[in-house]
């Protein structure tokens, strides 16, 4: 898929430094697959700024597939920042930059050839506080289709009952799918979000503190949902809830200050950590 | 102060700590009234400049009675030699008495110390419209029953009593004739009827062939500055001076038509006696209009009332504006502010957009932001020189040079007109759309912009589907401010279009319909030619006044087709596709 653009830069001798960034993508590539147990999302000593604020340092991280893998840590430490750049969400703010690289099944977010567009197609996302489109029911959740140019009815109709029902809100919606989404209460507008980041078959869902505005049964639902959708995505979860964390994730990666202090199975995270400092986080003795 | 001090008392025994003392005290309420006053005070002057000027302006078309006033013989006011007067009574008020000497004051009787002004009409006779006399002069007023007042093609109103109609075939019939009033009303019928008959024939098919007139004169001058025509030139040339004839030939039977009906509008006669006795003729085609005052029910009042009104409205202007109606005003006005609207709402738009979704914030964008700012503080006046130069000279210039250079040196686009007004109104509200707009921009959550481009969204789709729907309520209402500015601006037009008397509408039945280089009337011009360019203010105030309520009125109706369309634009973008 990459190779047919090698002719292009061959062509543009000039842009000398995309070369350069091709070749240190070719060679990490070449490592990766002569690694036997190639990860599905990796992250290379990634980091990051905010101007010249280092909020993430020296990142590295296999996120497997089809797992469930939370990201914890005290407030401001990164993790929403990690999480953002997955799908390139800080592009929006001026003045970042970054080093290292993060791959997704083989390929870097930051290749220069490759669309942000195409790459957040394949990657949904669920925030922290529930933005619903000022739009209907309906038309929040085809959003992604119809920007995508997806127009059929049937298609549109098919894509709505599926993404509803897999968030777990079709029996409480479906008879008010042309209502404006704002008339739903706050966990189901979150659910509506999470159905409208599935609506079009991402492979990553990403999840930022998802349930974090909602109350225990809201909040049961969309853990269930996650159990559910782990058969289907690759799903990355921030959570401040360690409970949370330990209920649903497979993975669990530890961060403070912007550094990865420990990342392994959320099992041993939770009851037998290597780390001192992740013992204590976990077990709510910080700070 | 001391009966706060004594309700205060008990506190000061409960709570001896003086801060939460202070805390008990409800506070910031003193600043309740004053935020309270001054809207107060700015609601206290828009009623009464709204009812100043309602009042006044549908006064106008009130039917009022017409008072006789006659004059103690003992005293020496007199009214064109005689003791007697006729008239509208239409302000009663206390003399200006500075310019008398001291002792002269002192004699003056109470009564003497007021006067009333009076609507005389009659301005071919008497020279003057209104009058003022001392109230202490006047013996009686009453208000004989058989009073007519006529509204005239020429020289304003007329207050007379009616005496005879002279018939075209001889026969007279006086005015004591039982059949008299419904004679005479038909044949003031007739005569409207025919006068629309002329109008139209003048106005728009004699109009059209003289426009076609006027363009075929404009090629023909053209070929005849030719130093050596072509031969292709030289069949064009021949088939111009042929349409020419056509043209002709169909001229002249209107122009006689016309002449036929308007020879027939002075068939009848109408003698009249004016208040001093004398006996006046006029023909029966002059009256436009006219009632018996002091005979008239509340219903009859009314009727008159809406007639006189919509007459106004719908009616073109007579008399360099001071009488008739102002219908082309009114046109003028709307077709300049929808055109204005037009123009500037895809600028504005388009422009925050820019700013505010595209380009990089910063220090130039800052400066950008404070020039459009301040932009909206120029003096409307410059912006009319700018129109002017850049829009008139320059570009309609270039435009005559290039399409209309037949018809040089007179202009085409080259002059004031309808679209460089326009253009120069949207210029000079575009500031207030953008900021709006732009505000209305910001206020579209971050969340929701995140959440477009998360779905995998361009930066257009997220504007184009979320963000722009989502801001037109704000942006319409920046498009109400900019009509609202834009309606009532009058400086910069009178550099770049406005007229006070246009012969034609901009918009008409002659292709191509839309005329946007016409020059245009407008009801804020009107407002100023009639008010401070007319012979007689006196007599044209209650016309600026009628003027001004409906520019009022339509703005008002203007912005509530816009608030319509936003209300509109709310519900349909927060529950439907897009
Ligand atoms: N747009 C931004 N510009 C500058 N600094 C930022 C920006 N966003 C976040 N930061 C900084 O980066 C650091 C990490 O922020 P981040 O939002 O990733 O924290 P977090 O781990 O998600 O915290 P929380 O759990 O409170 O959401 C913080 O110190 C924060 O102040
Ligand atoms: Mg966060």
């Amino acid at each position: 898929m990459n190779d047919k653009h090698d002719g292009t830069v061959a062509a543009t001798g000039g842009a000398s430094e995309i070369q350069q960034r091709r070749v240190q993508v070719a060679q990490r590539r070449k490592k990766i697959d002569n690694d036997a147990s190639a990860q599905y999302i990796q992250v290379c000593d990634h980091s990051f700024f905010y101007g010249s604020a280092q909020v993430l340092f020296d990142l590295n991280m296999d996120i497997p597939e089809r797992q469930v893998t939370a990201l914890i840590g005290p407030s401001g430490c990164g993790k929403s920042t990690l999480l953002r750049n997955f799908n390139r969400m800080n592009d929006l703010i001026d003045g970042i930059s970054h080093r290292g690289d993060i791959l997704i099944d083989g390929r870097s977010i930051y290749d220069p050839y490759l669309e942000v567009i195409s790459l957040r197609k394949r990657i949904g996302m669920v925030f922290q506080k529930s933005n619903p489109f000022p739009k209907s029911i309906y038309e929040n959740i085809v959003y992604s289709l119809r920007v995508a140019g997806r127009n059929r009815r049937a298609e549109l109709d098919e894509t709505v009952e599926r993404s509803l029902r897999a968030a777990a809100l079709w029996d409480e919606v479906k008879d008010r799918l042309r209502e404006t989404a704002f008339s739903l209460s706050g966990g189901q507008m979150q659910r509506l979000c999470i159905a409208r980041a599935i609506a079009n078959r991402p492979e990553i869902l990403l999840m930022d503190e998802p349930c974090s505005a909602l109350d225990p049964v809201a909040t049961g639902k969309i853990e269930d949902l996650i159990h559910q959708l782990k058969e289907e995505y690759t799903i990355i979860i921030v959570t401040h809830n360690m409970q949370q964390a330990a209920r649903v994730s497979d993975r669990t990666a530890f961060l403070y200050m912007g550094r990865l202090i420990e990342y392994d199975d959320t099992e041993t995270i939770f009851t037998n950590p290597t780390e001192e400092q992740t013992e204590a986080y976990v077990s709510g003795r910080f700070g | 102060m001391g009966t706060d001090a004594n309700r205060r008392a008990p506190e000061d025994i409960v709570c001896k700590d003086a801060d939460s003392r202070r805390s008990t005290r409800p506070r910031g309420e003193t600043f309740v009234w004053v935020t309270a006053m001054g809207l107060t005070v700015g609601l206290t002057m828009i009623v009464f400049l709204l009812g100043l000027v309602v009042v006044n302006g549908f006064g106008v078309f009130w039917p009022r009675s017409v008072a006789l006033i006659e004059f103690r013989e003992d005293r020496g006011t007199r009214f064109q030699g005689g003791t007697k007067a006729l008239g509208v009574i239409t302000i009663e008020q206390e003399r200006d008495v500075r310019d008398l000497s001291l002792e002269q004051r002192a004699s003056l009787h109470a009564a003497d110390r007021r006067e009333k002004q009076l609507f005389l009409g009659n301005r071919d006779a008497f020279g003057q419209a209104f009058a003022f006399f001392p109230a202490g002069d006047i013996r009686s007023v009453t208000y004989p029953d058989d009073v007519i007042r006529a509204e005239r093609l020429e020289w304003g109103d007329a207050l007379f009593f009616p005496v005879r109609l002279e018939m075209e075939d001889g026969s007279v019939i006086q005015a004591d004739d039982p059949t008299f009033n419904s004679l005479l009303l038909k044949r003031v019928d007739d005569v409207a009827a025919r006068r629309a008959q002329i109008h139209q024939i003048e106005r728009y098919e004699i109009g059209r062939i003289n426009l076609q007139m006027h363009q075929l004169e404009q090629e023909e001058r053209f070929y005849s500055r030719q130093d050596e025509l072509t031969a292709q030139q030289r069949s064009d040339r021949a088939a111009v001076a042929r349409r020419m004839d056509q043209l002709r030939a169909q001229y002249q039977p209107l122009a006689d038509q016309a002449a036929r009906l308007r020879s027939k509008q002075h068939q009848d006669t109408f003698v009249y006696r004016l208040v001093t006795g004398d006996e006046r003729s006029m023909s029966v085609g002059q009256i436009v209009h006219y009632y018996y005052p002091n005979r008239l029910t509340l219903v009859g009042r009314a009727q008159i009332f809406a007639g006189q009104l919509w007459r106004f409205l719908s009616g073109f202007p007579r008399e360099a504006n001071t009488e008739g109606g102002i219908f082309p005003a009114i046109f003028g006005t709307f077709v300049m502010t929808l055109m204005m609207s037009v123009a500037v709402m895809p600028f504005g738009v388009m422009a925050a957009i820019y700013l505010r979704e595209y380009a990089r914030q910063g220090l130039f964008v800052r400066a950008v932001r404070i020039a459009i700012n301040n932009l909206a503080g120029v003096p409307s006046i410059v912006f009319g020189i700018f129109g002017l130069g850049f829009f008139v000279y320059f570009v309609g210039g270039g435009i005559d040079r290039m399409f209309f250079d037949r018809a040089l040196p007179t202009p085409t686009f080259g002059t004031g007109g309808i679209l460089w007004a326009s253009l120069t109104l949207a210029l000079m509200t575009v500031p207030v759309v953008i900021v709006a707009t732009e505000e209305a921009l910001a206020a579209v959550p971050r969340g929701v912009r995140e959440g477009s481009l998360a779905c995998g969204a361009s930066k257009w789709q997220t504007i184009r589907y979320l963000v722009l729907p989502a801001s037109a309520p704000g942006i319409m209402t920046g498009l109400v401010l900019a009509m609202a500015r834009g309606a009532g601006e009058v400086a910069p037009l009178m550099l770049v279009g406005v007229v006070a008397l246009a012969p034609n509408l901009p918009l008409d039945s002659v292709f191509p319909f839309i005329h946007l280089e016409r020059k245009f009337m407008h009801l804020g011009f009107h407002i100023y030619d009639l008010g401070f360019q007319s012979p007689d203010s006196e007599a044209a105030k209650p016309m600026v006044f009628a003027t001004t309520l409906v520019l009022i009125l339509l703005v008002v109706v203007l912005n509530l087709v816009a608030i319509l369309v936003r209300n509109h634009l709310r519900k349909k973008f927060t529950a439907d596709k897009f």
